[in-house]
C-alpha cells in the first residue's frame, strides 16, 4: 500500500486512519499514541492514552492524574495491534520514557521518530534503529551548523567556571523534563558531589527520575525560608529557562547565566539571551547524527516533521534518497 | 589556539567588566608565550596580519559544500566565519590538532600572497570548531569582543602587580607578542627597556562639559582655545626619528612626509592635523573634507601635497628635547610650545589661539558663533594642569557648539550587526528635492545610532511592516509625502560631496529624535543643507 494510506498529517496531528489513531496529536483526540512527555507533544485531554509507562507517569505529574480518559502502559520492545494495525514502542534516547512508534499494515512499515538522540544519556535508554519503509524524523537541529559537542566538555565547562569566580551563583537554565536531570548526572558522573539547588518547578520530576533509579545525588530546593540569609554564592542552581526573567533569580548572589540547549552553540542566540556561560547540551541529533541515522536506517522514503525540514529534504535530495517536509504545526523547538 | 578561542567565547558572553578582567588574567597568567603576547596583540588591535577577504573563505567553503545548504546555514547564523567555523567538514582521516595561537599566526605572516589560500584551508582542516571560529575572526580582520586596548592594559596591570600607567608608559614602544612586557609581569626579568626613539605618548583626552559643570568653577583659572576640525595628532622628533602619530597611536608618518621633513625641531608635540594655510601665512584653514584627502594614504605625491598642504596647529608640548615636560603645569608648556613653533617653519606650524574670555555666558556665545568654518567648539584647560595621559575628568573640557539638526524621512534600511542582527537598525535617510520636475527623496546621508532601544523596536516594526523592495539585506520602506517615517538627524558638519548624489555630505549623523508626528512633506529639503553649507563657508 501506499504509505500515504497509512498515515498522513491531519490538522490534529499524523493520523493513522485504519488504525484510527493520531500519534503525538496537537489537539484533544478519542485515541492518541504518545512518543514522550514534553508538552507539545504530550497534551491532556484525550480520549485514550498509549504511551510508555514513564511517559503517562510524566503527563500524570505535569497534568494531573485526570490528564486523559483512559491509559494503556506498552514497553519499549512491545508490539500489540490496535484495530488491525500493529504498533511497536522503541527506544528514543530523548528523556526519560521516550519511543520511536512504528506502525505496520498491509506489508508497510512507517517509523515516527518523535524527537530523538544518538548520543549516551546516563537518564534513558538509547536509540534503536528499526528497519522501516518510510522514516518520519524530526529536524530540530536539521542544518549543517549542529554539531553538539561533547556533553562531557560542557558541563566541565561548568565547574570550571565555579572554581574561576567562586563568588557567584552559577544559574542553570535547562528544560525541566529531561535536560535538567541530564545535566545534574553529568555533573556527578564528573565528581560533582555538593548539594544542587533546584528551581520547584523540578521537583517532582527530579523524584521522579530518582524513583526509576536514576542517581541525581542530593538535590535541594532553591528557596528560602523568611529568616534565612544564605545567598547561594559559589552554588549550583538549576531552574527552568523562564525562571531566569523572573523575581525568583533575584535571591541569588552575583548570578552568572548559564543555559544548556542546542541553540547555545549559535553565539547570537546566547547574546540575544544574555546568557554568559552557554552549554551546548541538547535532547537531539545534531546533523550528523540525523543524516547517519537516515543513512543507518535506509528508509525509502524520508518525511520530516518539525525544525529545519528544507536543508534535511535537500540533504536526502543529494543523497538520492526521496524526502519531503510534513509541515506538521503545532511543535515547538524553542524550549529544547 | 584552543585557549584563545575559549577566552574570545566568553568574553565576547560577559557583560561585566570586572569577569572579562579576570579572565583575562587567567588567560595571560597560563597561556604560554608567544601565545599569550599574540592574544593580547589581537584584543589590543596591534596585530599586523595580512587579512582574507570573506569572499575567499566562502570560495574555500562552497568547494565541498552544497551551495543550497551552505545558503540555509548562512542564512539561519547570520556571521560568515561562524557559519563557516560549523559547517566546515575536514577529508575523512584529518586528524585534529589543536595549532598553538603562535605557530598559527607566525605561519600566516610567513605566507605569501600566492600561497594564503591552502595555508588557511589547511588550518581550517587542522583545527577544531571553536578554533576555526577564532581563526577566521583572526584572519578576517575582526574580533569585536567587546574588549578594548585599555582593558587588556588593565588585565596585564592586575596580573603583574604594577600600575595601569607604567604599562601605558611602555605600551607603544613595545610590539606582539610582547615577550620582555610578560618576563616583567610574570617576574622573571626588569621593566623593558625602551630602546626604540620617538615612540607614541598615550594623548590627554578631554571630557565633555556638562550640565552643571562649569557652575562650581572659576573661569579665571582656564585657558580656553578653539577645538579644530581636524585630526589630533603627535609629532615627535627624538635624537632625529621623526614620527607622526594619530591620537590612538596609529603611525601615520607616511601620508605627511611635508610636516616630517619641516619639523627640525626637537622634542614631542601634540596638536591637530590640518590643511590649508597657517595663521602665519595668513591663509585660510581649510575644512575637514579637504583633510580627507590626504588621509588613509601609503603614499603621497608633489600634487597632492601642493593642493592640500598640510600642517600641525599646536596645541601642547610633551617633551622638550628628550625632556618630559608632562609634569609641568599647562601655562608653562604652551610657553615653551610658543617658543618652539616660532622657530619652526610657518607653512607648517601654527599656535592654536588662546580665546579669551571672563565669564562662562560670554565663552558660550562665542562657541555659538565662532569666527572660523573649521572650529567645532571650544577647549577648558585648567592653567595649572599637567598632561595626563587618559581622560581624567577635571583638568580639560571639550565644548562642542550645537549640533546640526534637520528632518529627514527613512528610505532603506539594513538588518544590524552582532547584538542587532535581528534588527533593522542601519537607516538611509534622505530629504526633498525636485528631480526632472518631480518631487524626489535624495539620499543624504546613513545613521545607526542615536535612538533608544525601545525607538529602536519602533524603527525596526516600520521597516518590517512597510518594506516596498529587497536588495540583499537592505530593505526600501515606503516614503510618500504623506505616508512614511520622519526622524530628526543631528550631525556635527555638513560638506560638499561628489561622490554622494545628493551633493552632501554629513558628519557623524545620529537619529536625535523620532517624529511620527510629521508627515514626510514637512521634512526639509536639499536646499536647507545646501544653504548650512554656504553659511559655513561665508563665515
Amino acid at each position: 500500500m501506499k504509505p500515504d494510506a497509512l498515515l498522513y498529517p491531519a490538522p490534529k496531528g499524523l493520523y493513522c486512519q485504519i488504525g484510527d489513531f493520531y500519534i503525538d496529536p496537537v489537539q484533544p483526540v478519542e485515541r492518541a499514541l504518545i512518543t514522550h512527555g514534553h508538552s507539545d507533544h504530550a497534551r491532556a485531554g484525550h480520549g485514550h492514552v498509549l504511551a510508555t509507562r514513564e511517559t503517562l507517569d510524566i503527563m500524570g505529574i505535569r497534568y494531573g492524574e485526570g490528564f486523559c480518559g483512559a491509559s494503556q502502559a506498552v514497553s519499549l520492545g512491545e508490539t500489540l495491534v490496535v484495530n488491525g494495525v500493529e504498533v511497536g514502542f522503541h527506544p528514543a534516547g530523548h528523556v526519560l520514557g521516550s519511543a520511536q512508534i512504528s506502525v505496520r499494515a498491509n506489508g508497510t512499515r512507517i517509523v515516527v521518530s518523535g524527537d530523538y538522540k544518538r548520543r549516551r544519556d546516563p537518564t534513558c535508554a538509547g536509540f534503536e534503529p528499526v528497519a522501516c519503509d518510510v522514516f518520519i524524523t524530526e529536524a530540530t537541529f536539521g542544518l549543517p551548523v549542529f554539531h553538539h559537542p561533547d556533553d562531557r566538555a560542557e558541563t566541565r565547562k561548568l565547574l570550571t567556571s565555579l572554581a574561576q569566580f567562586p563568588d557567584r551563583t552559577h544559574v542553570v537554565g535547562a528544560y525541566a523534563l529531561g535536560k535538567a536531570q541530564r545535566v545534574i548526572a553529568l555533573l556527578r558522573e564528573q565528581g560533582y558531589h555538593q548539594p544542587i539547588f533546584i528551581h520547584g518547578a523540578l521537583q517532582r520530576l527530579c523524584d521522579y527520575y530518582q524513583s526509576r533509579g536514576i542517581d541525581l545525588g542530593e538535590l535541594r530546593p532553591a528557596t528560602l525560608a523568611a529568616d534565612e540569609k544564605q545567598d547561594f554564592r559559589g552554588t549550583i542552581v538549576i531552574g527552568p529557562p523562564a525562571a531566569f526573567a523572573d523575581r525568583w533569580s533575584r535571591r541569588f548572589a552575583d548570578p552568572i547565566a548559564i543555559f544548556a540547549s542546542g541553540w547555545m552553540l549559535i553565539r547570537q542566540r546566547a547574546k540575544q539571551r544574555g546568557v554568559e556561560l552557554p552549554l551546548i547540551i541538547s535532547d537531539h541529533c545534531d546533523w550528523a547524527e540525523l543524516t547517519q541515522t537516515i543513512t543507518e536506517i535506509a528508509p525509502s522514503e524520508v518525511w520530516v516533521t518539525h525544525g529545519r525540514e528544507e536543508a534535511l529534504v535537500r540533504w536526502c535530495e543529494l543523497q538520492g534518497i526521496a524526502a519531503r517536509p510534513l509541515h506538521l504545526v503545532g511543535y515547538d523547538d524553542e524550549g529544547e | 589556539m584552543r585557549a584563545f578561542a575559549e577566552l574570545l567565547d566568553r568574553l565576547v558572553l560577559s557583560p561585566q567588566r570586572n569577569a572579562k578582567t579576570r579572565l583575562l588574567v587567567d588567560y595571560f597568567q597560563t597561556a604560554p608565550d608567544p601565545d599569550r603576547g599574540y592574544a593580547l596583540a589581537a584584543i589590543a588591535g596591534t596585530l599586523s596580519l595580512n587579512t582574507v577577504k570573506p569572499a575567499m573563505i566562502r570560495d574555500l567553503l562552497l568547494e565541498r559544500m552544497d551551495a543550497v545548504l551552505f545558503r540555509y546555514s548562512y542564512d539561519y547564523v547570520g556571521d560568515l566565519a561562524e557559519t563557516v567555523s560549523l559547517v566546515w567538514e575536514p577529508p575523512a582521516g584529518t586528524v585534529q590538532s589543536d595549532v598553538p595561537l603562535g605557530a598559527a599566526i607566525e605561519r600566516l605572516q610567513m605566507t605569501g600572497r600566492a600561497d594564503v589560500r591552502s595555508v588557511v584551508r589547511d588550518m581550517l582542516d587542522r583545527l577544531d570548531t571553536p578554533a576555526r571560529f577564532a581563526f577566521l575572526k583572526l584572519v578576517t580582520g575582526g574580533l569585536r569582543i567587546g574588549v578594548s586596548a585599555k582593558l587588556a592594559k588593565q588585565a596585564l596591570a592586575e596580573m603583574g602587580g604594577k600600575d595601569v600607567a607604567e604599562i601605558e608608559t611602555l605600551w607603544h614602544g613595545l610590539s606582539p607578542p610582547y615577550l620582555p612586557l610578560f618576563r616583567w609581569l610574570s617576574g622573571e626579568a626588569g621593566k623593558p627597556a625602551l630602546s626604540t626613539p620617538a615612540i607614541f605618548h598615550s594623548v590627554m583626552l578631554a571630557n565633555p562639559v556638562g550640565d552643571g559643570d562649569l557652575d562650581a568653577l572659576d573661569p579665571r583659572d582656564f585657558a580656553a582655545e578653539w577645538k579644530w576640525d581636524g585630526i589630533r595628532v603627535q609629532l615627535a622628533n627624538i635624537g632625529g626619528t621623526r614620527r607622526l602619530y594619530s591620537r590612538s597611536g596609529d603611525e601615520i608618518s607616511s601620508a605627511f612626509p611635508d610636516v616630517l621633513e619641516a619639523a627640525d625641531f626637537s622634542g614631542v608635540i601634540d596638536g591637530e592635523l590640518l590643511v590649508g594655510g597657517t595663521t602665519r601665512t595668513n591663509r585660510a584653514t581649510r575644512s575637514f573634507a579637504d583633510l580627507q584627502q590626504r588621509l588613509n594614504r601609503k603614499t603621497v605625491n608633489h600634487k597632492l601635497m601642493d593642493a592640500y598642504p598640510a600642517f600641525i596647529r599646536g596645541y601642547d608640548i610633551l617633551f622638550s628635547g628628550d625632556r618630559d615636560i608632562r609634569p609641568q603645569p599647562f601655562v608653562e608648556r604652551r610657553a615653551m610650545l610658543a617658543d618652539l613653533v616660532d622657530t619652526a617653519s610657518a607653512q607648517h606650524f601654527d599656535l592654536s589661539p588662546l580665546v579669551p574670555f571672563s565669564s562662562w555666558e560670554e565663552l558660550d556665545q562665542l562657541r555659538a558663533a565662532p569666527p572660523d568654518p573649521v572650529i567645532e567648539g571650544i577647549m577648558l584647560k585648567r592653567l595649572d594642569s599637567p598632561y595626563t595621559p587618559g581622560r581624567v575628568k577635571g583638568p580639560w573640557f571639550k565644548w562642542k557648539r550645537a549640533p546640526y539638526n534637520i528632518d529627514a524621512v527613512l528610505i532603506y534600511a539594513q538588518r544590524g550587526h552582532g547584538k542587532r542582527s535581528s534588527y533593522y537598525s542601519d537607516f538611509t535617510f534622505g530629504v526633498w528635492t525636485v528631480v526632472d520636475g518631480k518631487e524626489t527623496l535624495v539620499p543624504v546621508g546613513k545613521a545607526y545610532f542615536g535612538f533608544t532601544d525601545a525607538e529602536l523596536e519602533i524603527l525596526d516594526r516600520f521597516v518590517r511592516d512597510n518594506t516596498t523592495e529587497r536588495f540583499g539585506p537592505v530593505r526600501a520602506v515606503r516614503a510618500e509625502p504623506d505616508f512614511g517615517f520622519v526622524v530628526e538627524v543631528a550631525f556635527e558638519g555638513i560638506n560638499r560631496s561628489t561622490r554622494h548624489k545628493s551633493g552632501v555630505a554629513m558628519r557623524f549623523p545620529r537619529i536625535a529624535r523620532l517624529r511620527p508626528d510629521k508627515l514626510p512633506r514637512d521634512a526639509d529639503r536639499l536646499e536647507t543643507l545646501l544653504a548650512m553649507i554656504e553659511t559655513r563657508e561665508s563665515t
